[in-house]
């Protein structure tokens, strides 16, 4: 069975998808009640977002566009010292996009909801000509916690900065599905409330946190020098790159500081704090591979220590990049 | 000796001023990523050279892509870095955004057979553009195409080889004092290709590897072979590279290609330098032959010098005022391996 421009009508068929596949897997208080909109109790700092992913293909190694739909907008609302709550859907669908597919990421989009502790609260389906494509779009809300103060623009001189684990996984595994390239190179996409938590559990003074997603570490980098009005010196010893992946961009001559993630984030914490912090994120399920990989100073850029004693500036990525990546 | 001794030899290297020209993109590249230029002497120059092929494809080219791209019922393929080059009525960019072009980016040349045995209504055209590295790829797919009996396909090529262009730069260049050889096309090719060169010109032609050991190492080579006073070819990569090259490859490339003169962008109209289908596989033939006509270069564009060393990308008056690699105007900024855009991204 596949989507037919009938299931976007509005009708028949439009009810008959929200009952057998959203209404099957998405399930809550507020989302069973059908309204036209949700509504919710909301009290202090709320932290809203909102993200389309359009990647392909729909299924990759480690995750699909369902899982990455929410890790994404989860991401988004944690980076800022949310803790994320509630989100909504939007569903665009191409004609001929077959329902098994639709069900199983579905499917997939409620277990990683569960998994990151939001409530599907709303959404919305159309279907479009073409070819059995789908994009969805997702707006997470989080509330803030007294007492947390998190921005790119925060950092000072004296500041570290943690990565929290390998970078270029996901970029490499879509590129890898679409080069029909053989490889146990997997998506890294997860949701990374593990290490946000531990950080706060452990007290840790976080000055800013950024998810490593599209244009890589490179250009987090340097938008947060650039909002904080100081100089970040990176380590290029220190940032861990699987071989696997190290591998694969050497022979298409990608640069990991550049290549997208869908699971990694860096924080920066406060120097005499850094091996706490480091401790606390290594201990969590995603941050096992986690590594203080640079510093914050006085100044103004980017620059990176090179492997062999070099110091170079680095940019923001210019250009597109690998298009639909996420 | 290890890489430290080497890094202190080239550090501390006092003497004639030197200008050596890495002919490589992906060596420019490696240079700026690992810093090379901060661990060197200041006597020591590097220049970087001819060896991006997007940076040397002339606007004529662009112009033939977008007008199949236009064509009723064809599609042209391309890889990325082409997409940003100016042609003289825009890009392929521009042409996709205009909404009147039929432009689909490719990760492998071998997408378009597939893509032509499904859809043999349409008419799949490949802008090939590439060194001697890339040439025998598009070879197997004519080879491959023809014997499956697919017809719906066409190459667009602008692929050139590269000793003719190092002919052209030590006659026009004569203050280059060597060369680190590009790595993947002596691949191909082996390291025998430089050997007249080395010795006509008496200069050292040294054959390295994209890691920054290996640059440094080709650095440390070339400057010794000065100071002995000798030029001749060393392979330092001989991990990848034969003497003889890859004599599959290179068969390939001579089954289906032939030499005729290319248009180099900033160096004009080499002959032999370019490749192209022969009489067998002219039916492929996109119409790659005729096109050498250049666009002139915006007022101030200074990417022929570029291209050939004369002068340093930020020695252009374009250079990040008015020209950069989100609004490119010359072609040397388009490419991930372009002179002026890895400069950009890496200096400030």
């Amino acid at each position: 069975m596949k989507i037919t421009m009938a299931h976007g009508s509005g009708g028949k068929s439009s009810a008959a998808l929200m009952k057998d596949i959203f209404g099957k897997y998405f399930k809550n208080p507020v989302l069973d009640k059908m309204e036209d909109a949700a509504v919710i109790k909301a009290e202090g700092m709320m932290a809203c977002s909102t993200d389309s992913f359009v990647v392909t293909p729909l299924l990759f190694k480690g995750g699909d566009i369902g899982k990455l739909s929410v890790c994404g907008t989860v991401n988004d609302l944690l980076m800022m010292g949310a803790e994320p709550r509630y989100i909504t859907c939007g569903f665009i669908m191409e004609e001929g996009l077959e329902l098994e597919l639709l069900e199983k990421i579905t499917m997939s989009m409620a277990r990683q909801a569960e998994k990151s502790g939001v409530q599907i609260i709303g959404g919305d389906t159309k279907v479009v000509e073409g070819n059995g494509g789908l994009y969805i779009n997702t707006t997470g809300i989080g509330f803030i916690p007294e007492g947390r103060n998190v921005s790119s623009g925060n950092c000072s001189a004296g500041d570290v900065v943690i990565l929290s684990g390998n970078l270029g996984d996901h970029h490499a595994c879509i590129l890898s599905h679409r080069m029909e390239i053989d490889n146990n190179i997997e998506s890294d996409c997860a949701s990374l409330e593990d290490i946000v938590e531990a950080l706060f559990r452990e007290d840790i003074k976080v000055r800013a946190m950024r998810d490593v997603t599209r244009g890589g570490l490179g250009t987090v980098i340097n938008e947060i020098a650039e909002s904080s009005k100081c100089m970040i010196e990176l380590w290029e010893d220190s940032i861990p790159v699987s071989r696997e992946v190290k591998g694969f961009s050497d022979i298409l001559g990608l640069d990991p500081l550049y290549m997208g993630n869908e699971g990694k984030m860096i924080a920066v914490v406060p120097q005499e704090e850094a091996e706490r912090a480091l401790r606390a994120v290594k201990a969590t399920e995603h941050g096992k591979n986690a590594a203080v990989i640079g510093r914050v100073d006085r100044g103004e850029g980017a620059y990176i220590k090179t492997r062999l004693g070099a110091t170079r500036r680095f940019d923001v990525l210019y250009g597109e990049g690998l298009p639909r990546i996420c | 000796m290890d890489i430290k001794q080497v890094i202190d030899y080239l550090s501390s290297y006092r003497g004639k001023k030197l200008k050596i020209m890495e002919v490589c993109g992906t060596h420019t590249s490696s240079i700026f990523k690992n810093g090379i230029r901060d661990l060197i002497s200041s006597d020591i120059k590097l220049i970087s050279g001819p060896g991006c092929p997007v940076c040397v494809t002339p606007a004529s080219f662009i112009d033939r892509c977008v007008e199949y791209a236009r064509r009723e019922g064809h599609t042209l393929l391309t890889f990325g870095d082409m997409m940003k080059v100016p042609g003289s009525e825009g890009s392929l960019s521009e042409a996709k955004g205009r909404g009147d072009a039929s432009i689909e980016i490719m990760y492998s040349p071998f997408e378009a057979l597939e893509k032509a045995e499904k859809n043999r209504e349409k008419i799949y055209v490949i802008a090939a553009v590439g060194f001697e590295t890339t040439v025998p790829a598009y070879g197997l797919l004519l080879k491959e195409a023809e014997s499956r009996g697919i017809k719906n396909l066409k190459l667009v090529t602008a692929m050139k080889t590269i000793v003719p262009a190092l002919r052209w730069i030590c006659e026009n260049q004569e203050d280059i004092d060597g060369f680190i050889c590009p790595g993947h096309v002596s691949v191909i090719t082996g390291s025998v290709i430089y050997n007249e060169l080395a010795e006509k010109y008496g200069k050292p032609f040294v054959v390295a590897g994209f890691e920054a050991e290996h640059i440094l190492a080709a650095l440390y080579r070339i400057i010794r072979q000065i100071e002995e006073g000798r030029g001749r070819t060393e392979n330092l990569y001989t991990n990848a590279v034969k003497t003889g090259g890859n004599q599959k490859a290179l068969e390939v490339t001579e089954e289906v290609f032939e030499t005729g003169p290319a248009m180099w962008r900033g160096l004009g109209i080499i002959e032999d330098s370019g490749l192209y289908l022969k009489e067998r596989f002219s039916e492929y033939d996109g119409g790659s032959r005729d096109l050498y006509r250049d666009m002139e270069l915006p007022e101030g564009c200074r990417c022929g010098d570029v291209i050939v060393g004369k002068i340093n990308p930020d020695q252009c008056p374009m250079f990040g005022k008015g020209c950069s690699p989100l609004r490119p105007f010359g072609p040397c900024m388009v490419s991930a391996e372009g002179a002026c855009g890895i400069w950009y991204r890496n200096v400030n």
